[in-house]
């Protein structure tokens, strides 16, 4: 019994742990957020498939985004969860470093 | 080839967005370059933000131009708790929707960089703010603040892209940024960017601090090019230029009387002329402050208002001694005739003295102001300083048409060395000096007339004697040998008088 618990709660713990909640905030179709949306879908299929949700969302559309999220510099990626929210800027050409930032592996 | 076209059109009429801040607008003839962008740099605890954010309300206040002001640095509370300090209610502003306050949080985007960015979010953010309260002031504070962990190479580009997209929203800008070795100047960004850039330092000399500020460059326009003190005080920052005084000096032909008899006689029988410059040299205990308190008491008597600048005694000191020699100063004081200010020069800057017998010159406008002694100021900074300092006060006081009085203390030695009397004689119109000598082994005070502008004056050397019932002149007491001379000398004065007469009432007429 004590051990079938515990095999649920870590079960529930991994897929916590592991489901990735991310917006990515862009501008439109300048050049940084085409490729950025480009990238930000490609890490996504390759590392994360089946557990993230990714939000794209155009601070031109929504230019009140800016104030409740802190925007200033874009592309901006932000990893909502698993806590602690984590960002990164720039077109995410860096793969790498993106995955290590925001520990998606 | 925008850019090239905005100017072509500014050169035949360039417009100006004034400031509102007492001195600026005249140092930059006119305020800030309207639409266009101005750089205030200088260090940690110059007043840049306070510049800055007066800048705005004063757009608010006195032009109907609502402003935002943009913080990477302090919070919206604190900057506004910071303005209460002058007396301004942002948060009023704020509901009036005349002011928009927003504090872009910038630690919490130092993160990593991963590929291409650019700070469109920023651009958004201030669109926003600026339609907001309809904007025609930004201010940027501060932008390394902004840039900080940005690459250089961004800063750059985002940073020139920033101040076109300023001038194609029209709005006038102020961006505060800290200067020093590891700061802007790294960078060089202002030699080519900012369209106008301003200055500002806090230097201490002799232990006491003076914020100064200079116009480093102004695209499309002239200015001054000085570095010239203000200061911070409840009512905000006050700038001092040179060019605000000194232009319409008033020379006026009528007198005001010496308060004594004999020296006004000595001064062509009518006194001083009104709004020049007098001195009063002396080495110590010659009587230098009685004669200044003379002055004062025959100004008040005749219900003038007269400002008593006293650098060395208290004003109940001045006013004990004078009592002793027949100037009852206390119940001028109590009718508010005479204003005493008294400060010791080491309190402050000679500027910050300055301005602060300004403030109460414009409160009370007395007819004369006595600076006793004006040497005293002068052990503070170098003497280049003083002398151009007390030059530009001189002129203050011309142009209002007020009688200034100074005293100066000098040693006996100097007198030999530097008959100039530091350099000072040449800015004043009537100069007189009292002297010991000695007459038949007695110490004699004595007093001349060095120079006196415009007008004739006696070239005797008269006894000068002070006693409970006040100042007299009267001829030196001479050995036998030389009553002769003496006499001859009445007669040579007598007649120089009388054609001198005859001239000062021609050069009346002419004026």
């Amino acid at each position: 019994m004590v051990q079938k618990k515990a095999k649920v709660e870590i079960a529930i713990a991994d897929a916590t742990k592991d489901f990735y909640v991310l917006r990515l905030f862009i501008t439109g179709m300048l050049p940084n957020s085409v490729r950025a949306v480009i990238n930000i879908k490609a890490i996504c299929e390759q590392h994360l498939k089946g557990r993230y949700e990714l939000d794209i969302i155009d601070i031109y559309q929504q230019p009140s985004l800016t104030l409740s999220e802190n925007i200033v510099a874009v592309p901006v990626l932000i990893k909502k969860f698993p806590l602690p929210e984590e960002r990164v800027i720039g077109d995410l050409s860096d793969t790498k470093n993106v995955l290590k930032e925001l520990h998606l592996v | 080839m925008k850019q090239q076209q905005s100017k072509k059109a500014s050169r035949l009429q360039f417009p100006k967005s004034l400031t509102g801040i007492k001195g600026l607008d005249e140092i930059t003839l006119g305020g800030l370059p309207k639409n266009r962008s101005t750089l205030l740099l200088g260090s940690a605890g110059c007043g840049k933000t306070l510049l800055a954010m007066e800048f705005l309300v004063n757009g608010i206040r006195f032009f109907n131009e609502p402003g935002v002001f943009l913080s990477f640095e302090e919070k919206v509370a604190e900057l506004a708790l910071n303005a209460t300090s002058l007396g301004y209610d942002l948060y009023n502003m704020m509901a009036a929707n005349k002011l928009y306050l927003e504090n872009v949080q910038v630690s919490r985007y130092e993160v990593l960089q991963v590929g291409k960015y650019d700070l469109e979010g920023l651009f958004i953010r201030l669109e926003q703010a600026i339609n907001k309260v309809k904007a025609k002031r930004v201010v940027l504070d501060s932008l390394d603040a902004l840039f900080f962990g940005l690459d250089s190479y961004v800063l750059r580009s985002e940073f020139k892209r920033l101040l076109s997209w300023f001038k194609e929203k029209k709005v006038t800008v102020i961006i505060t940024a800290e200067i020093g070795e590891s700061f802007l100047t790294r960078h060089g960004l202002e030699e080519y960017v900012a369209d106008c850039v301003l200055l500002l330092n806090n230097r201490i000399t002799n232990q006491i601090s003076t914020r100064r500020i200079r116009i480093l460059k102004y695209r499309g326009s002239m200015h001054g090019s000085n570095e010239y003190p203000f200061i911070i005080d409840e009512k905000g920052t006050s700038v001092f230029p040179l060019v605000s005084e000194g232009e319409q000096q008033l020379s006026s032909s009528k007198r005001i009387s010496s308060g004594i008899k004999d020296l006004d006689e000595m001064l062509g029988k009518k006194g001083f002329y009104i709004g020049s410059s007098v001195l009063i040299s002396g080495t110590a205990g010659t009587g230098k402050t009685s004669v200044a308190a003379a002055f004062a008491y025959s100004v008040c008597a005749e219900k003038h208002n007269c400002l008593f600048c006293a650098f060395e005694e208290a004003p109940n000191q001045v006013m004990r001694n004078m009592r002793s020699i027949g100037f009852d100063l206390q119940p001028m004081v109590k009718s508010g005739k005479l204003t005493f200010y008294y400060s010791r020069p080491t309190l402050q800057n000679l500027e910050l003295h300055f301005i602060a017998i300004k403030k109460i010159i414009k409160e009370i406008r007395p007819a004369i102001v006595i600076l006793d002694p004006i040497t005293n100021l002068m052990t503070e900074g170098p003497n280049s300083d003083i002398r151009s300092m007390l030059t530009r006060f001189v002129d203050f006081l011309k142009t209002q048409n007020i009688t200034v009085l100074f005293t100066a203390a000098i040693t006996v030695g100097s007198i030999e060395r530097n008959p100039s009397d530091e350099g000072i004689s040449s800015m004043v119109d009537t100069w007189m000096m009292v002297q010991d000598i000695e007459v038949d082994a007695e110490r004699t005070r004595s007093l001349c007339i060095i120079k006196s502008r415009g007008m004739v004056h006696s070239n005797e050397v008269r006894q000068f004697k002070i006693s409970s019932k006040g100042i007299s002149l009267s001829p030196l007491a001479r050995s036998q040998s030389a009553s002769l001379t003496t006499a001859k000398r009445k007669l040579k004065e007598h007649a120089n008088l009388t054609t001198s007469r005859d001239e000062g009432e021609f050069k009346d007429t002419a004026r």
